[in-house]
This record gives C-alpha cells, structure tokens and sequence, in this order.
C-alpha cells in the first residue's frame, strides 16, 4: 500500500466513522414509531443536506473498502499486480455509482 | 482464525525440576518429528538441551549458535510453537510438563533441522536501506547529537537489535506476504530516519514505503511480544508510518504547487 493509499484509507475512516454513528443514530430515531416510505421520502426529498451528507458518506465509502479489499486479497490470495489494482477500481466505481445511484434517487423522488 | 502461538502454560514455571528428572524433546526433523529424551539439570537453557543432544545422541543434528550469551542472535528457533532465543530461554520455564517440542524458526527457509537460511532476512534489511548513508561529500566535522533530543532517545529505544529474526518468525504479515520487509529491517530502517547525520532519507522511505513496507503492518504486536531485548518494533513501524505519510504529502503538496511540469507558476 503507497502512502497516498495509507492516509486516503485512514482519512476516509474517519469520515466514515462519523457518518456511520449519524447514519445509525438516524436510523434509531427514525423508526422509534414504525417506518413507511412515505416518511422517508418526506425526510429525503428535496433535502440538500441529506443529499450532501449521504454524498460524502458514499465516496468515502467508495475510497475505503476497496484499499482495505485489496490488501486483504493480496495477503489471502496470490492476486498482485494491475489486473488487481484495476479490479478495485472497478469496486470502487460500482460502490460510488450504486450508492450516489440510492442517495439521489431518494432525494429526487 | 486461531491466534498463532499457544497462549504460555498456566503452569510455566522457573523452577528446576527435581534431580533425575527427565525432558523428553521433539525436534522436527525432515518433515516429522523426532523425540529424545534428555535429563533435567539446574537453570539448564533451551540452547544446552539441542546441545546436548548433539554431542551426546545424535551428531547429525544441525542447528546454530554461537555467544551463548544473548548477543550474536544465532540461536532463535520454535520452542513450543513461539519463537525464542534459546540461550536464554530456561528450560523450567517453558518446558510443558516434561516435554519440549523444537522446530526451525518461522517464515524463512530451512538448511537443515533446527538451521534457517537467513538470506531473505538479510536481504530485507538491505532492502530496507538499513545501512548509514554518509552522502557524497564527508561531514566538516563530527555532528552534536543531544542525548535527549527526540531523535536520539527514538534511535536508542531500537538500536539495540541483534538479528535474532525471533519477531520475524513471530510476524504474521510476513507469513501472509512474503516480500513484506518485516519487523526488524523496519525498525533498523526508523533508527537511521532518526539519525541526524543521514544522507539517504528520501530514498529509506521510499523503500520502505508500499506494499512490502511499513504500511502493510496490522499492528497485531507480535514483534514487540516476542523482541527478547525488549525492543517496540510496532511503535518503529508506526514512527515509518508517520514519516513515509508526511514525506508523501510533502510530495504531493510540491507537485500540486509546481503543476506537472515540474515549473512553478508565475
């Protein structure tokens, strides 16, 4: 792992640790009285913020699990080399378009 | 996943057996195990034992040594599944009940029964760029280096290593990738980086930097566990860590401040 690797991993973890105690507190809030789309969506729809955090939430995201796929795949399997490095880019474009795909979808409804 | 080493025996003991008690070892030997059985003697060592053996039962046992004393790092073999040296390491207190079992250190290639090729582990250290590097032109005159400065007082928490290769067989990066640089050379490796007289910085972290560097480190601790001088390779690496993140930052600030060609803006 190059050090630019090592400190976007560690960044995004920090990010991410942030944005997982909201998104789980979030969650607990939110279904304290049972949950429908309707309310979701009522949360979601049109809320910049929600787009922002959420945004932010899945390119981090999109960053970090696949540094962390790889070296995990180079330790465990004989897997080196570009087609590896080339494999976690795909990872993380799927990661990031999947999960933009949700976050706006959810806003634009 | 099973932690690598056995937990020391609730029963580990520093006492010395009673008189006429006998050791029976298992050393592995061309792929299996072969027993022996060897007296008991008063703050015997792991190291007396193979010797022993040796030249009382079987000449043809190889394995390495040569201070005695806990200097030269030749000794370090397997004692009950956790890399050791074995000139200091008392029979009484890692015997497990009567019985000692012997193998070749971990991670490096075997010559012969208890005998490793320290080659890789060598390598590594010049790998490493663990050797001073002066610079082209001679220093004027000796450099002052403070006792306390905190360079110094890093340099001194890891320089006494003595090539055991104990937290190599002990390091679990290493035996998942083997061009992981390891626990040793990377500690020598933060010795130099805080040495204020080197010239070859630049290029110590760059070789210490990647996929076989310092980066690769789970901070699992088992270097620093088993160092039989006491010595944080963990907290070397960590050090690594810090500088090869800071260097690469420094790197990539200049070249965005430059822009590619390497001019700066007007």
């Amino acid at each position: 792992m190059s050090p630019m690797l090592y400190l976007a991993q560690r960044g995004t973890a920090v990010i991410l640790a942030m944005a997982v105690a909201v998104h789980l507190g979030t969650i607990l809030y939110a279904v304290r009285g049972g949950l429908t789309a309707g309310e979701i969506l009522g949360r979601t729809q049109g809320n910049g913020a929600f787009l922002a955090f959420y945004g932010i939430f899945v390119v981090a995201a999109a960053i970090h699990a696949p540094i962390g796929l790889r070296s995990i795949l180079r330790e465990w399997t004989p897997w080196r080399g570009r087609s590896l490095d080339g494999a976690m880019l795909a990872v993380s474009a799927l990661l990031a378009v999947l999960g933009l795909r949700a976050a706006l979808a959810v806003y634009l409804a | 996943m099973n932690a690598p080493f056995p937990a020391p025996s609730p029963t580990e003991s520093t006492v010395d057996a009673a008189p006429g008690a006998m050791l029976t070892v298992r050393i592995r030997r061309d792929g299996g195990f072969q027993a022996f059985t060897v007296a008991r003697r008063p703050a015997q060592t792991v190291l007396d034992v193979v010797t022993e053996i040796q030249r009382e039962q079987d000449p043809t046992l190889a394995y390495r040594f040569a201070c005695r004393v806990g200097m030269c790092g030749s000794c370090a073999m397997m004692v009950n599944g956790r890399p050791r040296w074995t000139c200091r390491t008392r029979v009484a207190a890692v015997a497990e009940g009567d019985g000692l079992t012997l193998e070749p250190l971990r991670n490096l290639p075997v010559v012969k029964d208890l005998a490793v090729d320290m080659e890789p582990f060598f390598a590594k250290w010049t790998a490493a760029h663990g050797a001073f590097e002066p610079g082209a032109v001679p220093a004027d005159d000796f450099a002052v280096v403070a006792p306390e400065s905190p360079e110094r007082r890093a340099v001194d928490a890891g320089i006494e290593c003595i090539n055991c290769g104990v937290c190599y067989a002990a390091c679990d990066v290493v035996a998942w990738n083997p061009d992981y640089l390891g626990p040793a050379a990377l500690n020598r490796a933060w010795t130099l980086v805080n040495d204020v007289r080197d010239r070859g910085q630049d290029a110590r972290l760059a070789a210490v930097s990647g996929d076989a560097g310092c980066q690769s480190c789970h901070t699992h601790m088992s270097c620093t566990e088993h160092c039989p001088k006491a010595l944080a390779p963990t907290f070397a690496i960590a050090g690594l860590k810090r500088a090869t993140a800071r260097a690469a930052l420094k790197r990539f600030g200049a070249q965005a401040f430059r822009g590619p060609s390497g001019r700066r803006p007007s």
